[in-house]
């Protein structure tokens, strides 16, 4: 029989080893999938995980697609930290980017640098408001967050396919469910590096999460607040005898979480695509919890979680071209990778022994 | 009308099966939030086998044992090696809705037989209420026995006492003996093998062909509607009859034209189920019928 005895003393060094001995893990079982579908192991491999760097705009492209993830991630740290389940990231960033790019349709006369400001408060203000629903409802009438956050995903994802179809749709796209394209001055424009010129499609939007980052880590490990999110988290009893305001906090996080996903919202559709269109968003929401538990609720670490699943994203898009491996191949690792790093968390916590019976 | 009710009837058999099973992992304390990804590889599976096989017969079967085996995955990380249940429902969900999109992808654009319709002699001739209830497929006969099987089996046998204890205090039923840990696998699978026939049920009876992700959330709102349903059986299948009612709403208004965009008439059964649960918790705020050690450990040393 197998015993677990709780750890007094919780080692930090597990907290980096677990993701890399969980990414391992995953990539063996992958090969093992790969094998199994009779692709060739080290080829499928070699696309996943090393054709992403093969060339600088590739690699360029990978923070490109890395940007929404991290920033998701980032605000699901405070939610998860809190243990707040906030599941329903993807319509809050469909929100987000719904109502700044309705703001720059109906007002595209507005100053470059007024109208992106404000592009990014009304989508931080959209992202946030979507999850005020279910912080609302949970904070008043203990109402499930995972559940409502989530069928907010699917109302958020009708919304936008009756905005795009209906009132916002360009006149001239010939039948097309597209809006027109957005003023010049709500485009996040790309990057011109000294002596290279463009890389790929990196833009101006991804230098966010420099500022980002740092702050929220500081946030979090220094100040008042980030501490009460750490313990409502971790002991919600021990935080109710430290007088913590349980409703502010739960209200908080969410709103936080979904106003940084409106954001990356904002920031996908003015860089990358220019107008509204049914699909926004490629299942970053879902695929940013992931990266948040890859990161170990740490800001820093979301950033390289950001980018190693970021990479694995691009190179299954490569493996599809160059070997024909269905995309959603990602979404196996992805669930299977999850797995491991909650496995993980259980050995930090607990000493694993077998015992004999009797 | 006799049609419609018809329809409202099947449309809630995916929604009721997954739920019921749903409710008896949740009144052994297990809190499997996978349930979506359980029905679309009960879904898969089932379309798969029929197009091998050609019975929709041995559809239902796959689609069980399909349901039966991804939860033994989920089992084994949390009730085995104590993952976070939450966490690891959503990793089944991502992993089976990928898995199912996979091994779907051959089966796209082609059509599995349906189940036939059982007509059960003389009760079917009955005016009115005959067509509806006596002439349908054996899922639907199966949904019902299931509802009153597990309604009497939580009030009035052995088995089921001993679920409702292990859900609600696991440290006392432990402590007179029984397996905690055994209890819950054999819960959790049972909310396997329901889902995975509920998620068969769609393309065997409803849409007959496969689309990538074709249960829509289906697995969530029976999650709803177990909170919704107070962990009562019979309360489940009222509300799983209204979502279906809802569903059917959205072709019903198209047929007479109202002048509503599709897309809100498709956001009301999301909006319904949000609405439901704030209903629900209004009037249970301070008697909540939630199995005592729902999504909690037992380490299972003493």
């Amino acid at each position: 029989m197998i015993e677990f005895t709780p750890r007094k003393i919780q080692s930090s060094f597990w907290t980096i080893l677990s993701p890399i001995i969980s990414i391992t893990i995953t990539i063996l079982i992958g090969s093992l999938i790969f094998k199994i579908l009779s692709y060739p192991v080290i080829e499928s491999l070699y696309q996943v995980f090393v054709s992403p760097f093969s060339r600088p705009d590739r690699i360029a492209d990978i923070f490109v697609k890395a940007c929404p993830l991290i920033i998701i991630g980032l605000g699901l740290i405070f939610c998860f930290k809190a243990n707040i389940w906030n599941i329903g990231a993807e319509g809050q960033f469909i929100l987000g980017a719904l109502c700044a790019g309705s703001f720059a349709l109906l007002f595209p006369e507005t100053k470059t640098y007024t109208l992106l400001f404000s592009m990014f408060l009304i989508g931080f203000v959209g992202g946030a408001i979507w999850a005020s629903i279910p912080a609302i409802l949970k904070v008043r009438l203990n109402v499930n967050e995972i559940l409502v956050s989530l069928m907010l995903v699917y109302v958020a994802m009708l919304f936008i396919d009756f905005v795009v179809r209906g009132p916002l749709r360009d006149p001239m796209s010939f039948g097309f469910p597209l809006s027109k394209v957005y003023p010049d001055g709500a485009i996040i424009s790309k990057v011109d590096f000294p002596f290279i010129g463009f890389l790929g499609q990196f833009h101006y939007g991804i230098f966010i999460i420099l500022i980002l980052c740092p702050f929220i880590w500081f946030f979090i490990n220094k100040t008042l607040p980030g501490f009460q999110i750490k313990i409502f988290g971790s002991s919600t009893r021990a935080s109710e005898f430290a007088g913590f305001n349980k409703n502010k906090i739960t209200f908080y996080v969410l709103l936080v979480s979904g106003g940084l996903s409106g954001v990356a919202g904002v920031i996908e559709v003015s860089a990358n695509m220019g107008r509204l269109q049914p699909e926004v968003s490629f299942g970053y929401g879902f695929t940013a919890i992931i990266v948040a538990f890859l990161g170990r609720l740490n800001p820093y670490g979301v950033v390289i979680a950001g980018i190693i699943i970021a990479t694995a994203k691009l190179g299954a898009d490569n493996a599809q071209m160059v070997l024909g491996i269905p995309k959603v191949v990602t979404g196996i690792f992805e669930g299977m990778l999850l797995f491991f790093l909650l496995a993980g968390e259980t050995i930090q916590k607990y000493k694993i022994s077998i015992r004999k019976d009797n | 009308m006799e049609n419609l009710l018809i329809t409202i009837l099947l449309t809630s058999i995916p929604i009721l099966l997954a739920g019921l099973g749903e409710l008896v992992t949740e009144k052994s304390g297990v809190l499997n939030l996978g349930v979506e990804g359980m029905m679309l590889c009960g879904a898969v599976a089932a379309l798969g086998s029929v197009l091998i096989f050609g019975n929709p017969y041995i559809g239902i079967l796959f689609g069980a044992i399909a349901g039966i085996l991804i939860s033994t995955v989920f089992s084994f990380f949390t009730i085995t090696l104590m993952t976070n249940q939450v966490a690891t429902g959503l990793g089944l969900t991502i992993f089976a809705t990928a898995l199912t999109g996979l091994i779907g992808e051959p089966f796209v654009g082609k059509t599995a037989a349906s189940l036939p319709k059982l007509e059960i002699i003389f009760l079917s001739d009955i005016p009115y209420i005959g067509k509806i209830l006596f002439s349908n497929d054996i899922l639907v006969y199966f949904a019902i026995f299931l509802i009153f099987f597990i309604h009497f089996g939580f009030q009035n046998t052995k088995i089921g006492i001993i679920i409702r204890a292990v859900g609600d205090n696991h440290d006392s039923a432990h402590s007179i003996g029984y397996s905690v840990k055994l209890v819950r696998w054999i819960s959790t699978s049972f909310g396997g093998m329901c889902a995975g026939m509920g998620g068969a049920y769609i393309p065997l009876a409803l849409t007959p062909h496969w689309s990538e992700g074709m249960t829509a959330g289906k697995g969530w709102i029976a999650l709803a509607l177990v909170v919704f349903s107070s962990w009562m059986p019979i309360r489940l299948l009222i509300g799983a009859l209204i979502f279906g009612g809802i569903t059917i709403l959205q072709f019903v208004a198209q047929a007479r034209g109202w002048d509503v965009p599709s897309q809100f008439l498709n956001m009301l059964p999301y909006l319904a189920t949000i609405l439901a649960l704030a209903l629900i918790s209004l009037k249970l705020r301070h008697n909540n019928y939630a199995p005592a050690c729902l999504g909690k450990h037992f380490l299972g040393n003493k």
